[in-house]
Protein backbone atom coordinates (compact mmCIF):
# COMPACT_ATOMS: atom_id res chain seq x y z
CA UNK A 1 0.00 0.00 0.00
CA UNK A 2 2.84 2.20 0.80
CA UNK A 3 4.90 1.68 -1.99
CA UNK A 4 1.39 2.47 -3.95
CA UNK A 5 1.03 5.61 -3.13
CA UNK A 6 4.95 6.26 -3.40
CA UNK A 7 4.05 5.53 -7.23
CA UNK A 8 1.01 7.49 -7.72
CA UNK A 9 2.89 10.52 -5.75
CA UNK A 10 6.08 9.85 -8.52
CA UNK A 11 3.30 9.99 -11.09
CA UNK A 12 1.89 13.32 -10.03
CA UNK A 13 5.36 14.78 -9.88
CA UNK A 14 6.49 13.64 -13.07
CA UNK A 15 3.46 15.17 -14.94
CA UNK A 16 3.85 18.64 -12.96
CA UNK A 17 7.46 19.02 -13.88
CA UNK A 18 6.85 18.39 -17.59
CA UNK A 19 4.23 20.60 -17.46
CA UNK A 20 5.96 23.30 -15.83
CA UNK A 21 9.04 22.76 -18.61
CA UNK A 22 6.31 22.83 -21.54
CA UNK A 23 4.61 26.15 -20.31
CA UNK A 24 8.59 27.54 -19.99
CA UNK A 25 8.67 26.67 -23.47
CA UNK A 26 5.18 27.17 -25.19
CA UNK A 27 4.96 30.34 -22.76
CA UNK A 28 6.59 33.38 -25.13
CA UNK A 29 5.15 31.51 -27.61
CA UNK A 30 1.52 32.06 -26.39
CA UNK A 31 2.35 35.75 -25.85
CA UNK A 32 3.13 35.85 -29.61
CA UNK A 33 -0.19 34.17 -31.08
CA UNK A 34 -2.36 36.21 -28.30
CA UNK A 35 -0.58 39.62 -29.27
CA UNK A 36 -1.40 38.78 -33.24
CA UNK A 37 -4.52 39.84 -32.07
CA UNK A 38 -4.27 42.40 -30.37
CA UNK A 39 -5.81 45.88 -31.33
CA UNK A 40 -3.70 48.21 -30.36
CA UNK A 41 -2.27 50.55 -33.14
CA UNK A 42 -0.21 52.67 -30.60
CA UNK A 43 3.95 51.42 -30.48
CA UNK A 44 5.43 49.42 -28.91
CA UNK A 45 2.21 47.22 -28.90
CA UNK A 46 2.47 46.20 -25.70
CA UNK A 47 -1.37 47.63 -23.98
CA UNK A 48 -3.97 45.24 -24.58
CA UNK A 49 -7.10 47.02 -26.68
CA UNK A 50 -9.44 44.53 -27.89
CA UNK A 51 -9.53 41.27 -30.05
CA UNK A 52 -9.04 42.35 -34.37
CA UNK A 53 -7.98 40.05 -37.02
CA UNK A 54 -6.97 43.16 -38.34
CA UNK A 55 -3.55 42.00 -38.72
CA UNK A 56 -3.57 39.16 -40.46
CA UNK A 57 -5.52 41.34 -43.20
CA UNK A 58 -2.80 44.19 -42.57
CA UNK A 59 0.28 41.62 -43.40
CA UNK A 60 -0.37 41.24 -46.55
CA UNK A 61 0.25 45.04 -47.53
CA UNK A 62 3.16 44.76 -45.27
CA UNK A 63 5.22 44.31 -48.42
CA UNK A 64 8.62 44.97 -47.14
CA UNK A 65 8.05 41.69 -44.43
CA UNK A 66 6.94 39.61 -46.59
CA UNK A 67 9.52 39.90 -49.17
CA UNK A 68 11.90 39.21 -45.89
CA UNK A 69 10.16 35.68 -45.72
CA UNK A 70 10.44 35.39 -49.13
CA UNK A 71 14.12 35.78 -49.07
CA UNK A 72 14.32 33.50 -46.05
CA UNK A 73 12.00 30.51 -48.10
CA UNK A 74 14.32 30.92 -50.70
CA UNK A 75 17.71 30.96 -49.16
CA UNK A 76 16.33 28.31 -46.35
CA UNK A 77 15.13 26.10 -50.00
CA UNK A 78 18.63 26.69 -52.18
CA UNK A 79 20.75 26.30 -48.91
CA UNK A 80 19.16 23.05 -48.09
CA UNK A 81 19.15 21.40 -51.49
CA UNK A 82 23.04 22.42 -52.03
CA UNK A 83 23.77 21.55 -48.59
CA UNK A 84 22.13 18.21 -49.28
CA UNK A 85 23.92 17.18 -51.98
CA UNK A 86 27.69 18.66 -50.95
CA UNK A 87 27.16 17.10 -47.67
CA UNK A 88 25.64 13.42 -48.87
CA UNK A 89 28.22 13.23 -51.85
CA UNK A 90 30.86 14.26 -49.07
CA UNK A 91 29.71 11.94 -46.26
CA UNK A 92 29.60 8.78 -49.09
CA UNK A 93 33.06 9.86 -50.33
CA UNK A 94 34.45 10.46 -46.85
CA UNK A 95 33.25 7.03 -45.43
CA UNK A 96 34.53 4.58 -48.87
CA UNK A 97 37.48 6.70 -50.01
CA UNK A 98 40.83 6.92 -48.47
CA UNK A 99 42.55 10.38 -49.49
CA UNK A 100 44.85 12.98 -48.33
CA UNK A 101 43.61 15.17 -45.91
CA UNK A 102 40.90 13.28 -45.26
CA UNK A 103 41.55 13.95 -40.98
CA UNK A 104 41.95 17.45 -41.89
CA UNK A 105 38.56 17.30 -43.54
CA UNK A 106 36.88 15.86 -40.71
CA UNK A 107 38.39 18.59 -38.31
CA UNK A 108 37.52 21.42 -40.31
CA UNK A 109 34.00 19.66 -40.35
CA UNK A 110 33.24 19.96 -36.82
CA UNK A 111 34.30 23.92 -36.70
CA UNK A 112 31.27 24.90 -37.98
CA UNK A 113 29.13 22.66 -35.60
CA UNK A 114 30.61 24.36 -32.16
CA UNK A 115 32.09 27.36 -32.67
CA UNK A 116 29.77 30.09 -31.88
CA UNK A 117 28.17 31.60 -34.68
CA UNK A 118 29.40 35.14 -34.40
CA UNK A 119 32.62 33.63 -34.96
CA UNK A 120 31.29 32.27 -38.57
CA UNK A 121 29.57 34.93 -39.18
CA UNK A 122 32.40 37.72 -38.49
CA UNK A 123 35.12 35.53 -40.14
CA UNK A 124 32.76 35.15 -43.42
CA UNK A 125 31.94 38.63 -43.29
CA UNK A 126 35.34 39.59 -43.41
CA UNK A 127 36.76 37.26 -46.00
CA UNK A 128 33.83 38.00 -48.10
CA UNK A 129 34.68 41.92 -48.15
CA UNK A 130 38.01 41.07 -48.69
CA UNK A 131 37.40 39.20 -51.89
CA UNK A 132 34.90 42.01 -52.80
CA UNK A 133 32.00 39.88 -53.20
CA UNK A 134 28.57 42.04 -53.08
CA UNK A 135 26.72 41.14 -49.90
CA UNK A 136 23.36 40.11 -50.16
CA UNK A 137 21.59 36.72 -51.59
CA UNK A 138 24.34 34.87 -53.33
CA UNK A 139 26.84 35.83 -49.54
CA UNK A 140 23.94 34.55 -47.40
CA UNK A 141 22.90 31.31 -49.12
CA UNK A 142 26.64 30.57 -49.43
CA UNK A 143 27.04 31.43 -45.31
CA UNK A 144 23.76 29.27 -45.22
CA UNK A 145 25.60 26.37 -46.95
CA UNK A 146 28.52 26.70 -44.97
CA UNK A 147 26.72 26.09 -41.63
CA UNK A 148 24.44 23.35 -42.78
CA UNK A 149 26.53 21.02 -44.71
CA UNK A 150 28.19 19.27 -41.52
CA UNK A 151 25.01 18.82 -39.91
CA UNK A 152 23.61 17.10 -43.19
CA UNK A 153 26.95 14.61 -43.23
CA UNK A 154 26.54 14.06 -39.81
CA UNK A 155 23.15 12.35 -39.95
CA UNK A 156 24.33 10.24 -43.22
CA UNK A 157 26.95 9.41 -41.52
CA UNK A 158 24.93 8.41 -38.56
CA UNK A 159 23.05 5.79 -41.27
CA UNK A 160 26.44 4.91 -42.68
CA UNK A 161 27.77 3.16 -39.41
CA UNK A 162 25.37 0.17 -39.91
CA UNK A 163 26.08 0.23 -43.93
CA UNK A 164 27.07 -2.88 -45.52
CA UNK A 165 29.17 -2.26 -48.32
CA UNK A 166 28.79 -5.41 -50.04
CA UNK A 167 25.41 -4.38 -52.02
CA UNK A 168 26.87 -1.99 -53.69
CA UNK A 169 29.65 -4.50 -55.00
CA UNK A 170 26.50 -7.14 -55.70
CA UNK A 171 25.39 -4.21 -57.74
CA UNK A 172 28.28 -3.41 -59.71
CA UNK A 173 29.23 -7.14 -60.21
CA UNK A 174 26.06 -7.37 -61.62
CA UNK A 175 26.98 -4.90 -64.46
CA UNK A 176 25.40 -1.82 -62.35
CA UNK A 177 28.02 1.17 -63.26
CA UNK A 178 29.15 3.63 -59.94
CA UNK A 179 26.46 6.28 -60.69
CA UNK A 180 23.32 3.72 -61.43
CA UNK A 181 24.49 2.02 -58.23
CA UNK A 182 24.81 5.39 -56.10
CA UNK A 183 21.22 6.38 -57.24
CA UNK A 184 19.94 2.87 -57.01
CA UNK A 185 21.84 1.22 -54.56
CA UNK A 186 23.26 4.07 -52.11
CA UNK A 187 20.72 6.25 -51.89
CA UNK A 188 17.58 4.75 -50.83
CA UNK A 189 19.52 3.17 -47.90
CA UNK A 190 20.74 6.19 -46.74
CA UNK A 191 17.42 8.28 -47.18
CA UNK A 192 16.35 8.63 -43.42
CA UNK A 193 19.80 10.29 -42.72
CA UNK A 194 19.83 12.35 -45.78
CA UNK A 195 15.85 13.49 -45.02
CA UNK A 196 17.06 13.72 -40.63
CA UNK A 197 19.76 15.95 -42.17
CA UNK A 198 17.95 18.28 -45.09
CA UNK A 199 15.27 18.61 -42.64
CA UNK A 200 17.40 19.80 -39.68
CA UNK A 201 19.53 22.33 -42.10
CA UNK A 202 16.03 24.03 -43.46
CA UNK A 203 15.42 24.81 -39.49
CA UNK A 204 18.80 26.11 -38.95
CA UNK A 205 18.61 28.26 -42.24
CA UNK A 206 15.27 29.42 -41.40
CA UNK A 207 15.86 30.52 -38.09
CA UNK A 208 19.66 31.55 -38.44
CA UNK A 209 19.66 35.48 -37.39
CA UNK A 210 23.78 35.73 -35.99
CA UNK A 211 25.37 34.30 -39.05
CA UNK A 212 22.97 36.34 -41.25
CA UNK A 213 23.69 39.56 -39.59
CA UNK A 214 27.26 39.63 -40.66
CA UNK A 215 26.71 39.07 -44.22
CA UNK A 216 23.26 40.64 -45.54
CA UNK A 217 24.37 43.31 -46.78
CA UNK A 218 20.98 44.88 -47.43
CA UNK A 219 19.02 42.32 -48.22
CA UNK A 220 16.30 41.40 -45.38
CA UNK A 221 15.79 37.74 -43.95
CA UNK A 222 12.55 38.02 -42.09
CA UNK A 223 14.65 36.67 -38.71
CA UNK A 224 16.45 40.30 -39.64
CA UNK A 225 13.20 42.12 -40.11
CA UNK A 226 12.71 40.78 -36.24
CA UNK A 227 15.59 42.16 -35.37
CA UNK A 228 14.76 45.49 -36.67
CA UNK A 229 11.59 45.41 -35.44
CA UNK A 230 12.73 44.93 -31.82
CA UNK A 231 13.61 48.54 -31.17
CA UNK A 232 10.81 50.32 -31.55
CA UNK A 233 8.18 47.43 -30.35
CA UNK A 234 7.41 43.91 -32.64
CA UNK A 235 4.38 45.08 -34.30
CA UNK A 236 1.47 43.02 -34.42
CA UNK A 237 1.58 42.20 -37.96
CA UNK A 238 5.23 40.24 -37.34
CA UNK A 239 3.45 38.35 -34.77
CA UNK A 240 0.90 37.31 -36.88
CA UNK A 241 3.19 36.19 -39.72
CA UNK A 242 4.62 34.40 -36.67
CA UNK A 243 1.45 32.58 -36.13
CA UNK A 244 1.04 31.60 -39.44
CA UNK A 245 4.47 30.03 -39.60
CA UNK A 246 4.21 28.30 -36.51
CA UNK A 247 0.59 26.88 -37.50
CA UNK A 248 2.29 25.91 -41.20
CA UNK A 249 4.95 23.70 -39.14
CA UNK A 250 2.96 22.14 -36.89
CA UNK A 251 0.41 21.20 -39.42
CA UNK A 252 3.21 19.92 -41.89
CA UNK A 253 4.47 17.88 -38.44
CA UNK A 254 0.94 16.33 -38.00
CA UNK A 255 0.82 15.27 -41.59
CA UNK A 256 3.93 13.78 -41.94
CA UNK A 257 4.07 11.90 -38.44
CA UNK A 258 0.71 10.48 -38.97
CA UNK A 259 1.82 9.55 -42.58
CA UNK A 260 4.75 7.81 -41.08
CA UNK A 261 2.64 5.84 -38.65
CA UNK A 262 0.36 4.90 -41.32
CA UNK A 263 3.35 3.40 -42.66
CA UNK A 264 4.68 1.52 -39.45
CA UNK A 265 1.36 0.28 -39.03
CA UNK A 266 1.21 -1.29 -42.92
CA UNK A 267 4.86 -2.48 -42.21
CA UNK B 1 36.22 -13.75 -54.17
CA UNK B 2 38.70 -13.71 -56.71
CA UNK B 3 36.96 -12.51 -59.35
CA UNK B 4 35.90 -9.29 -57.39
CA UNK B 5 38.96 -8.74 -56.20
CA UNK B 6 40.64 -8.30 -59.27
CA UNK B 7 37.64 -6.27 -60.99
CA UNK B 8 38.03 -3.89 -57.92
CA UNK B 9 41.98 -2.93 -59.06
CA UNK B 10 41.01 -1.79 -62.39
CA UNK B 11 38.34 0.57 -61.03
CA UNK B 12 40.39 3.60 -60.06
CA UNK B 13 39.05 5.86 -57.30
CA UNK B 14 40.82 9.16 -57.77
CA UNK B 15 38.31 10.05 -59.97
CA UNK B 16 35.05 9.18 -57.75
CA UNK B 17 36.74 10.69 -55.08
CA UNK B 18 37.30 13.77 -56.28
CA UNK B 19 33.26 14.32 -57.49
CA UNK B 20 32.22 13.33 -53.76
CA UNK B 21 34.69 14.89 -51.74
CA UNK B 22 35.53 18.16 -53.67
CA UNK B 23 32.56 19.96 -52.95
CA UNK B 24 32.85 19.73 -49.54
CA UNK B 25 36.56 19.70 -49.27
CA UNK B 26 36.60 22.98 -51.30
CA UNK B 27 33.73 24.64 -49.38
CA UNK B 28 35.36 23.64 -45.43
CA UNK B 29 38.80 24.96 -47.18
CA UNK B 30 37.58 28.59 -48.47
CA UNK B 31 34.43 29.07 -46.28
CA UNK B 32 35.58 27.91 -42.77
CA UNK B 33 39.30 27.41 -42.72
CA UNK B 34 40.75 30.58 -44.73
CA UNK B 35 38.19 32.99 -43.13
CA UNK B 36 39.56 31.71 -39.88
CA UNK B 37 42.58 32.48 -40.66
CA UNK B 38 42.35 35.79 -41.48
CA UNK B 39 40.41 36.58 -38.60
CA UNK B 40 43.75 35.13 -36.96
CA UNK B 41 45.83 37.64 -39.25
CA UNK B 42 43.83 40.34 -38.92
CA UNK B 43 43.45 40.51 -35.00
CA UNK B 44 47.87 41.69 -35.28
CA UNK B 45 46.36 44.23 -37.74
CA UNK B 46 45.56 47.70 -36.97
CA UNK B 47 43.04 50.41 -38.46
CA UNK B 48 43.61 54.16 -40.28
CA UNK B 49 41.55 57.16 -39.15
CA UNK B 50 38.85 55.68 -41.26
CA UNK B 51 38.16 52.68 -39.73
CA UNK B 52 40.15 50.74 -42.30
CA UNK B 53 42.25 47.77 -41.60
CA UNK B 54 46.21 48.60 -41.94
CA UNK B 55 47.86 45.22 -42.54
CA UNK B 56 50.62 45.93 -40.40
CA UNK B 57 51.81 43.92 -37.52
CA UNK B 58 50.70 45.00 -34.04
CA UNK B 59 49.87 43.30 -30.69
CA UNK B 60 47.75 46.48 -29.91
CA UNK B 61 44.45 44.63 -30.00
CA UNK B 62 45.44 41.65 -27.51
CA UNK B 63 46.79 44.47 -25.32
CA UNK B 64 43.54 46.42 -25.04
CA UNK B 65 41.93 42.72 -24.60
CA UNK B 66 43.48 42.41 -20.87
CA UNK B 67 41.70 46.03 -20.40
CA UNK B 68 39.69 45.37 -16.60
CA UNK B 69 36.42 46.73 -18.72
CA UNK B 70 37.05 43.64 -21.40
CA UNK B 71 37.94 40.96 -18.00
CA UNK B 72 34.88 41.83 -16.46
CA UNK B 73 32.93 40.59 -19.23
CA UNK B 74 34.66 37.68 -19.71
CA UNK B 75 34.32 37.04 -16.85
CA UNK B 76 30.02 37.35 -16.45
CA UNK B 77 30.00 35.88 -19.57
CA UNK B 78 31.57 32.61 -18.43
CA UNK B 79 29.70 33.14 -15.40
CA UNK B 80 26.23 33.71 -17.63
CA UNK B 81 27.33 30.55 -19.43
CA UNK B 82 27.60 28.21 -16.62
CA UNK B 83 24.59 29.27 -14.58
CA UNK B 84 22.92 28.29 -17.70
CA UNK B 85 24.45 25.04 -18.62
CA UNK B 86 23.71 24.04 -15.03
CA UNK B 87 20.29 24.97 -15.30
CA UNK B 88 20.05 23.51 -18.26
CA UNK B 89 21.32 20.46 -16.57
CA UNK B 90 19.14 20.34 -13.68
CA UNK B 91 15.71 21.25 -15.90
CA UNK B 92 16.33 19.04 -19.15
CA UNK B 93 17.69 15.56 -16.89
CA UNK B 94 15.06 14.56 -15.52
CA UNK B 95 12.42 16.02 -18.27
CA UNK B 96 14.13 13.86 -20.67
CA UNK B 97 14.35 10.81 -18.29
CA UNK B 98 10.32 11.18 -17.93
CA UNK B 99 9.34 11.65 -21.76
CA UNK B 100 12.66 9.51 -22.51
CA UNK B 101 11.24 6.46 -20.00
CA UNK B 102 7.46 7.37 -20.10
CA UNK B 103 5.65 3.86 -21.61
CA UNK B 104 2.92 6.32 -22.84
CA UNK B 105 1.57 6.10 -25.98
CA UNK B 106 1.93 9.63 -26.63
CA UNK B 107 6.02 9.70 -26.23
CA UNK B 108 6.23 10.75 -29.94
CA UNK B 109 4.58 13.99 -29.32
CA UNK B 110 5.89 14.88 -25.92
CA UNK B 111 9.00 14.89 -28.02
CA UNK B 112 7.91 16.85 -30.60
CA UNK B 113 6.23 18.93 -28.44
CA UNK B 114 10.37 20.30 -27.69
CA UNK B 115 11.18 20.90 -30.80
CA UNK B 116 7.57 23.13 -31.84
CA UNK B 117 8.91 25.97 -30.16
CA UNK B 118 11.88 26.05 -31.89
CA UNK B 119 10.47 26.23 -35.44
CA UNK B 120 9.51 29.68 -34.47
CA UNK B 121 12.02 32.74 -34.28
CA UNK B 122 14.20 32.56 -31.96
CA UNK B 123 14.44 36.72 -31.84
CA UNK B 124 10.82 36.39 -31.55
CA UNK B 125 10.03 34.11 -29.03
CA UNK B 126 12.75 36.10 -26.65
CA UNK B 127 10.89 39.10 -27.73
CA UNK B 128 8.26 37.11 -26.03
CA UNK B 129 9.64 37.13 -22.57
CA UNK B 130 10.02 40.61 -22.60
CA UNK B 131 6.38 41.31 -22.99
CA UNK B 132 5.59 38.75 -20.43
CA UNK B 133 7.87 40.70 -17.77
CA UNK B 134 7.48 43.97 -18.77
CA UNK B 135 6.53 46.86 -16.35
CA UNK B 136 3.19 46.57 -18.97
CA UNK B 137 3.42 42.85 -19.16
CA UNK B 138 1.66 39.90 -18.19
CA UNK B 139 2.72 39.00 -15.10
CA UNK B 140 2.64 42.14 -13.56
CA UNK B 141 -0.69 42.82 -14.93
CA UNK B 142 -1.60 39.47 -13.34
CA UNK B 143 0.37 39.94 -9.70
CA UNK B 144 -1.48 43.45 -9.47
CA UNK B 145 -5.05 41.98 -10.60
CA UNK B 146 -4.49 39.49 -7.85
CA UNK B 147 -3.50 42.00 -5.34
CA UNK B 148 -0.50 40.53 -4.79
CA UNK B 149 1.29 43.82 -5.60
CA UNK B 150 0.33 46.94 -5.91
CA UNK B 151 2.85 48.80 -8.50
CA UNK B 152 4.61 46.57 -11.65
CA UNK B 153 7.78 45.18 -10.41
CA UNK B 154 11.40 45.87 -12.82
CA UNK B 155 11.50 41.71 -13.68
CA UNK B 156 13.58 42.94 -16.90
CA UNK B 157 16.97 43.98 -17.68
CA UNK B 158 19.48 42.25 -15.65
CA UNK B 159 21.98 38.72 -15.81
CA UNK B 160 18.96 36.73 -14.89
CA UNK B 161 16.80 37.40 -17.22
CA UNK B 162 19.66 37.05 -20.15
CA UNK B 163 20.49 33.59 -18.26
CA UNK B 164 16.44 33.05 -18.84
CA UNK B 165 16.85 33.78 -22.24
CA UNK B 166 20.04 32.12 -22.59
CA UNK B 167 18.19 28.83 -21.11
CA UNK B 168 15.25 29.37 -23.30
CA UNK B 169 17.22 29.27 -26.51
CA UNK B 170 19.80 26.72 -25.55
CA UNK B 171 18.02 24.05 -23.36
CA UNK B 172 16.56 21.90 -26.70
CA UNK B 173 20.49 21.32 -27.46
CA UNK B 174 20.72 19.71 -23.73
CA UNK B 175 17.09 18.06 -24.08
CA UNK B 176 17.80 16.24 -27.32
CA UNK B 177 20.79 14.40 -26.38
CA UNK B 178 20.29 13.67 -23.33
CA UNK B 179 16.92 11.74 -24.63
CA UNK B 180 19.00 9.72 -26.85
CA UNK B 181 21.11 8.66 -24.06
CA UNK B 182 18.71 7.98 -21.48
CA UNK B 183 16.58 6.26 -24.28
CA UNK B 184 19.27 3.92 -25.17
CA UNK B 185 19.21 2.76 -21.45
CA UNK B 186 18.97 -0.72 -20.47
CA UNK B 187 15.91 -1.13 -18.19
CA UNK B 188 17.02 -4.43 -17.36
CA UNK B 189 20.64 -3.37 -15.56
CA UNK B 190 18.15 -0.67 -13.72
CA UNK B 191 16.64 -3.81 -12.41
CA UNK B 192 19.67 -5.90 -12.30
CA UNK B 193 21.00 -2.98 -9.70
CA UNK B 194 17.74 -3.06 -7.59
CA UNK B 195 17.32 -6.44 -7.21
CA UNK B 196 20.78 -6.68 -6.32
CA UNK B 197 20.01 -4.27 -3.33
CA UNK B 198 20.89 -1.05 -4.38
CA UNK B 199 18.58 2.48 -3.08
CA UNK B 200 17.39 4.04 -6.05
CA UNK B 201 19.90 7.17 -5.52
CA UNK B 202 22.93 4.44 -5.63
CA UNK B 203 21.64 3.00 -8.76
CA UNK B 204 21.29 6.48 -10.00
CA UNK B 205 25.02 7.63 -9.06
CA UNK B 206 26.52 3.85 -10.08
CA UNK B 207 24.40 3.17 -13.06
CA UNK B 208 22.24 5.52 -14.85
CA UNK B 209 24.50 8.53 -14.73
CA UNK B 210 27.39 7.15 -15.63
CA UNK B 211 25.71 5.50 -18.44
CA UNK B 212 24.39 8.61 -19.41
CA UNK B 213 27.13 11.47 -19.03
CA UNK B 214 27.80 11.34 -22.47
CA UNK B 215 24.38 13.20 -23.12
CA UNK B 216 25.64 15.35 -20.50
CA UNK B 217 28.87 16.23 -21.88
CA UNK B 218 27.86 17.06 -25.52
CA UNK B 219 24.52 18.72 -23.92
CA UNK B 220 26.63 21.11 -21.96
CA UNK B 221 29.17 21.75 -24.79
CA UNK B 222 26.50 23.02 -26.94
CA UNK B 223 24.92 25.10 -24.40
CA UNK B 224 28.07 26.55 -22.84
CA UNK B 225 30.00 27.57 -25.96
CA UNK B 226 26.93 29.51 -27.66
CA UNK B 227 25.91 30.90 -24.72
CA UNK B 228 29.60 32.92 -24.77
CA UNK B 229 28.16 34.92 -28.09
CA UNK B 230 24.53 34.74 -28.17
CA UNK B 231 24.75 39.21 -27.98
CA UNK B 232 20.91 39.30 -29.40
CA UNK B 233 19.30 37.38 -25.67
CA UNK B 234 21.35 40.14 -23.92
CA UNK B 235 20.20 42.89 -26.03
CA UNK B 236 16.64 42.27 -25.53
CA UNK B 237 16.63 40.57 -22.50
CA UNK B 238 20.04 41.88 -20.50
CA UNK B 239 20.46 45.23 -18.50
CA UNK B 240 23.91 47.16 -18.21
CA UNK B 241 25.46 43.64 -16.33
CA UNK B 242 24.73 41.09 -19.20
CA UNK B 243 27.07 41.77 -22.09
CA UNK B 244 28.58 38.43 -23.17
CA UNK B 245 32.04 38.23 -25.27
CA UNK B 246 29.55 37.80 -28.37
CA UNK B 247 28.23 42.01 -27.37
CA UNK B 248 31.70 43.28 -27.63
CA UNK B 249 32.67 40.95 -30.88
CA UNK B 250 29.13 42.68 -32.39
CA UNK B 251 30.12 45.97 -31.17
CA UNK B 252 33.59 46.12 -33.42
CA UNK B 253 31.73 44.72 -36.47
CA UNK B 254 28.87 46.91 -36.61
CA UNK B 255 28.75 50.28 -34.77
CA UNK B 256 32.36 50.23 -33.73
CA UNK B 257 34.04 49.51 -37.10
CA UNK B 258 37.60 48.07 -35.37
CA UNK B 259 37.73 44.89 -37.36
CA UNK B 260 40.94 44.10 -36.04
CA UNK B 261 39.84 44.17 -32.26
CA UNK B 262 36.84 42.55 -32.79
CA UNK B 263 38.82 39.38 -34.59
CA UNK B 264 41.22 39.82 -31.47
CA UNK B 265 38.19 39.46 -29.49
CA UNK B 266 36.56 36.08 -31.50
CA UNK B 267 40.35 34.32 -30.82
CA UNK B 268 39.25 34.51 -27.19
CA UNK B 269 35.89 32.59 -28.29
CA UNK B 270 37.65 30.37 -30.68
CA UNK B 271 40.31 29.39 -27.87
CA UNK B 272 37.77 28.52 -25.39
CA UNK B 273 35.68 26.80 -27.47
CA UNK B 274 39.38 24.76 -28.43
CA UNK B 275 39.83 24.21 -24.92
CA UNK B 276 36.14 22.60 -23.82
CA UNK B 277 36.36 20.77 -27.63
CA UNK B 278 39.64 18.99 -25.92
CA UNK B 279 38.06 18.43 -22.42
CA UNK B 280 35.22 16.76 -24.40
CA UNK B 281 37.20 14.26 -26.53
CA UNK B 282 39.59 13.34 -23.13
CA UNK B 283 36.05 12.79 -20.81
CA UNK B 284 35.42 10.43 -24.18
CA UNK B 285 33.28 12.20 -26.21
CA UNK B 286 32.13 11.28 -29.74
CA UNK B 287 32.14 14.61 -32.13
CA UNK B 288 29.70 13.37 -34.17
CA UNK B 289 27.48 13.17 -31.75
CA UNK B 290 27.49 17.21 -31.82
CA UNK B 291 25.72 17.84 -34.71
CA UNK B 292 22.86 14.74 -34.71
Amino acid sequence: MKRKNKKAFHGIFNVAFCGLVYLFLFLPISVIVVNSFNATTSKPYLSWKGFTFDWYVELWSNTSLLSAFGNTMIIALVSTILATIIGTLGAVGMYKYKFKGKGILNSLLYIPVVIPEIVLGISLLTIFSNVNIPRGMLTLILSHVTFCVPFVIFNVRARLDGYDNSIEEASMDLGANRIVTFFQVTLPVLAPGIGGGALLAFTLSIDDVIISYFVNGQTKTYPLKVMESIKSGVSPDVNALSTIILIGTIVLVVLTQSNLLKKKKEE
Amino acid sequence: MEKKHSSHQFRSNTLPALVMVGPVALLLVLLVAVPLVYVAVMSFCTTDEYYNVVFKFSLANYGKLLSPDYIKIYGQSILIAFITTLLCILIAYPFSYIIARTKSKRKQLFYMLVIIPFWTNSLIRVYGWRTFLGTNGWLNNALQALHITTEPLDFLYNQGTTVLGMVYCLIPFMILPLYTAIEKLDGSLLEASSDLGAKPVKTFFEVILPLTASGIFSGSIMVFIPCLGYFFVSNILGGGNSDVIGNLIERQFKSGNNWPLGAALSIILILVTLLLVKIYKKLGGDMDSLGV
